[in-house]
């Protein structure tokens, strides 16, 4: 019997964008809108659906990889011209320990979904990113960080449990015990071993919506690595830094730090967002006036030294989820990331060249974060985190300027000993992946045949 | 007391979702699909989620002759029953109906005949109970043919039409008949459609069709624009409505 899902040769169609010159099919794009590339989008909505729904479309030669909301902001979620196997139908709970808090979940379940499950049962995510709407597949596809990375670890750490699915069938249960390796190759790999179909996640119990918060100013690298120290029990801590003030404003900042309260509250869901950025903004809004101005007012928002408050978690982990689509204030152009991570023998040294080098550039960046990673261990063969220092910046695309930037502050992180994290880059090259994740050859051997993406290709690809 | 739910056509986007509202409310679900295995994910799904009991069957709806006992079969599983929601239905293709009657008559077949037998089968029994709910998804497309899709329209048309007779009949009788006519909705049948980014969210249709049941509306257009787009669809006339291209 004939079905609407059976119909192959479908692309996701983004009504306000017509820039393709290949075919006049809107193309996928990331949420940094940079690169857009065309790809045949088809739903997983039943775990079984993989490896089924290869010969529906004919093989898929052109190959595959299984996406979940595409949060990442460069290439990791992108496959040219092949097919994109979106998760996000695959959402359903398929136990929950109320005792314990183990979740067992699809994985195109978003950790939004999962809060609002779990927060009115006081659970909350074990470790979460800066925003709720990716989905738990690429949560651990990514091997995710958080704002408790110093004693928490990686989401990985959390996910004691998953199922993956080979594109030739095989399923493979993977833990710490079963199928070890096959598990370290997948959590931080990219959804290029198999599609994660189910996982295990240990929620952490709390008892309100509510964060007990501390912001803090600062001026330089070094008052930011002595408050690091000093906090280094309070379970989230990150600062934002502005990076385009020089002279005595150089490296001026806000620590923010904050535990779960321990005073009961409120447990109830969080509300639907309700604005969302309408349009895309013109390129001239965000140039360096703008953004220092917005950074001097964020700095001096908090007019003293010290303030503290009981804040509810939304505003604290997900400022920007507030605004949805709010990608578009980069214009149509998009905007590129900018994560590194620096080993602590180079890091202070490291993050004070790369702050000067942005600062000197002029190009704007703000909402720069500024965070120390902690020493556990990433369960992951090519996690991004490791102990040191990391920093993420973000700029509007602009032509001949960003391009050159972004490649000096790449070079400057290599001599420095660090890294760049693929879920933000769209630019690193193939030399200096294959110099800072040295593990990739031993990973090949559990790469899915049949899975690739446009960062996988672009960072493997003989130079 | 817990409410009891038979739901067909229970491996649907929008009957997913609504049944996740039932299950949050501590609803008994009864649910009935073709896949065994879909219907295993969907049922430990709800119970997680707080539906007090989930039972499942395997089913063809289109058997019209299995109906009679596959209802008495979950009306027995549930100890009664409250509420039954049609959810069940097929697209199909609108060019090979155009071109194959065996196309077009499956179509037909599921989305109108298929409840037919289901509604006419429920109803009576709830009018010997003396209330209850039957509440159907047909759709906005049933309320006037176009060229792009007439064929599914009018399996639509056909079955609001029989909804509205047969509410007029039993009404009176204390059962409700809630026709329920959502616009499109992003579900995995619509991803990759041309505008699918603006399609209703299902989690919202799914509230919006939970709440009309309790209201015991007659009607319910979701997202509610739909009931003035429509309106307009309906008064253009027939000599300029026929060189449209909609």
């Amino acid at each position: 019997m004939a079905t609407a899902a059976g119909s192959p040769q479908r692309t996701l169609s983004v009504p306000d964008q017509s820039d393709d010159q290949m075919t006049g099919k809107p193309p996928f794009e990331p949420w940094g809108r940079y690169p857009k590339y065309n790809a045949n989008v088809v739903p997983l909505q039943w775990q079984s659906d993989f490896p089924a729904i290869v010969s529906r479309y004919g093989g898929m030669h052109n190959g595959a990889l299984a996406v979940g909301m595409g949060r990442s902001y460069g290439d990791v979620c992108l496959l040219k011209d092949g097919n994109l196997m979106v998760t996000t139908g695959m959402n359903r709970i398929l136990a929950w320990d109320q005792e314990t808090g183990m979740l067992t979940a699809e994985a195109g379940m978003t950790l939004a979904q999962i809060l609002d499950f779990c927060v009115p049962r006081g659970y909350f995510l074990p470790v979460t990113p800066g925003t709720k709407y990716v989905t738990l597949g690429g949560a651990i596809a990514n091997d995710i960080h958080g704002k408790n990375h110093h004693v928490a670890g990686t989401f990985g750490c959390h996910v004691p449990e998953f199922e993956l699915v080979r594109s030739d069938g095989t399923h493979l249960r993977c833990s710490a015990t079963e199928n070890s390796d096959w598990y370290a190759a997948t959590i931080g790999g990219l959804g290029l071993t198999g599609v994660i179909t189910w996982a295990k996640l240990k929620m952490k119990p709390i008892v309100s919506r509510k964060i007990d918060y501390e912001g803090i100013q600062f001026h330089g690298v070094d008052e930011f690595l002595a408050l690091t120290e000093a906090s280094k029990h309070v379970e989230y801590t990150v600062s934002w830094i502005d990076c385009s003030s020089t002279g005595k404003n150089f490296a001026r900042g806000v620590f923010m730090q904050g535990d779960h309260t321990r005073n009961p509250g409120e447990l109830k869901p969080s509300p639907e967002p309700k604005l969302i950025f309408p349009i895309e903004a013109p390129s001239f809004m965000l140039n360096s006036a703008s953004v220092a101005a917005f950074n001097t007012v964020f700095f001096h928002k908090q007019m003293k030294k010290r303030v503290t408050a009981l804040q509810d978690y939304e505003p604290f982990f997900y400022p920007l989820d507030k605004v949805l689509k709010w990608n578009r204030m980069y214009g149509a152009s998009g905007l590129l990331q900018f994560q590194y991570a620096i080993p602590w023998e180079y890091a202070r040294e490291g993050t004070i060249a790369i702050l000067n080098e942005v600062a000197k550039s002029g190009l704007a960046s703000f909402l720069a974060v500024l965070k120390a990673f902690g020493d556990v261990p990433s369960p992951g063969l090519l996690s991004f985190p490791q102990p040191g220092i990391t920093l993420a910046l973000d700029f509007p695309i602009k032509p001949g300027k960003s391009f050159p930037l972004f490649d000096r502050l790449a070079q400057m992180t290599l001599e420095f000993g660090g890294k760049l994290y693929p879920a933000k880059d769209a630019r690193m090259t193939a030399v200096q992946y294959q110099k800072s994740y040295p593990e990739w050859q031993q990973f090949l051997r559990y790469k899915d045949p049949l899975l690739s993406s446009s960062f996988w290709e672009r960072v493997t690809r003989e130079e | 007391m817990s409410e009891r739910v038979l739901v067909l056509g229970a491996t649907s986007g929008i009957a997913e979702a609504t049944c996740r509202v039932w299950a949050k409310q501590g609803a008994s679900l009864v649910l009935v699909g073709r896949s065994a295995e879909k219907l295993a994910a969907v049922a430990a799904d709800l119970r997680a989620r707080g539906a007090r009991l989930v039972e499942t069957a395997v089913a063809d709806l289109d058997d019209t002759a299995r109906h009679p006992q596959l209802l008495a079969d979950c009306i027995n599983a549930l100890g009664g029953l409250d509420v039954a929601y049609l959810a069940h239905g097929i697209m199909g293709e609108q060019q090979q109906s155009e071109e194959d009657f065996n196309a077009a008559a499956q179509v037909l077949y599921t989305n109108f005949l298929s409840p037919v037998s289901l509604c006419t089968w429920l109803s009576n029994y709830f009018v010997k109970q003396g209330r209850g709910v039957l509440a159907v998804i047909s759709s906005v497309a049933g309320e006037r043919g176009r060229k792009s899709n007439y064929v599914y329209g009018s399996s639509k048309a056909g079955l609001s039409a029989f909804l509205d007779g047969l509410r007029n009949r039993v009404d009176r009788q204390g059962v409700t008949v809630l026709t329920i006519k959502p616009g499109p909705v992003k579900t995995a049948m619509t991803m990759g459609m041309k505008g699918s980014e603006k399609f209703a969210d299902p989690d919202k249709v799914a509230q919006s069709i939970v709440d009309a049941i309790h209201a015991k509306k007659d009607v319910l257009y979701v997202p509610g624009i739909w009931k003035i787009i429509m309106f307009v669809i309906r008064h253009i006339p027939e000599s300029v409505f026929k060189k449209l291209n909609l």
